[in-house]
């Protein structure tokens, strides 16, 4: 296995457990990480591709990385936000029970 | 495939494993950190320093403690025991394993894999400022936008409540 191959099996491996924990488990901060988690995975094959594809002094997948990290942050923040907005209403993070969309 | 990757690659993916699968909230937010620990070292191995520290500023400092709060917050280990679902669950780990097994057979089969190694490429945060402030304003700004809209967003839906009452 070449060692782009091994960066990328390596994330594709993150990205699902990312995937099989958002879709097994039921806990809204769980859902969270895991699509963290799967984020993450595509940061990782930007640079890897970036070590080993061409043109490496353009930079281009360390700017990707970058920026994806800038809307992952921004986006985890929304996500908590409204995690905990839901908590305060219906006292729940179990995402089973939140069925009220006006409650 | 050097030692060093091996050792990594395995320290991730565990902690990715134990972050998805152990039973207390904080237990998987701990796993969490360690595996993203191990995503800026693999990213110090690849020679991109500053993308290295940034995950570890970024993803460690503030999104890790902000999922700790959140915990903190919900009092999540205070949940009661889930009812099984394990129609779901083996539905939703028959989906993940296929979306592996689709991945991993297109890196096999990918011409794009050549054998030899191409010489580390530097990446400097001087060539980094310079990228960011020549080539890629437009998206720096954007991004910079986001972000106020997302601090300002994400304070007003968690103060909301308090309002109302």
């Amino acid at each position: 296995m070449t060692p782009l191959a091994g960066y990328l099996v390596l994330s594709s491996l993150i990205f699902t457990v990312g995937l099989a924990g958002v879709l097994t488990r039921r806990n809204a901060i769980l859902v969270l990480i895991g699509i963290e988690l799967m984020l993450n995975a595509a940061n990782l094959n930007f640079i890897a591709f970036w070590r080993f594809g061409a043109n490496p002094e353009a930079l281009t997948g360390i700017m990707f990385m970058i920026f994806a990290m800038g809307v992952a942050a921004a986006e985890a923040a929304v996500g908590l936000a409204v995690i905990i907005a839901v908590y305060r209403r219906c006292k729940t993070t179990n995402l089973d029970e939140m069925k009220l969309l006006k409650g | 495939m050097s030692l060093p990757f091996v050792i990594l690659a395995l320290l991730t993916a565990a902690a990715a494993m134990g972050a998805m699968s152990l039973r207390p909230l904080v237990h998987c937010v701990l796993a969490l950190v360690v595996s993203l620990s191990g995503l800026a070292c693999l990213y110090l191995q690849l020679g991109a320093q500053f993308a290295g520290f940034a995950q570890l500023l970024v993803y460690i400092g503030a999104v890790g403690i902000l999922i700790v709060f959140a915990v903190l917050l919900t009092r999540g280990d205070a949940m009661p025991p889930r009812r099984s679902l394990v129609q779901g669950r083996v539905f939703g780990l028959g989906v993940a394993v296929s979306v592996l097994g689709v991945l991993v057979w297109a890196i096999s089969r990918s011409c794009l894999m050549s054998p030899t190694l191409p010489p580390a490429p530097v990446a400097t945060v001087e060539q980094i400022g310079d990228a960011l402030m020549t080539r890629f304003v437009l998206p720096l700004e954007l991004v910079g936008l986001l972000l106020t809209a997302a601090l300002m967003g994400s304070v007003m839906i968690a103060m909301q409540e308090g309002e109302d009452k």
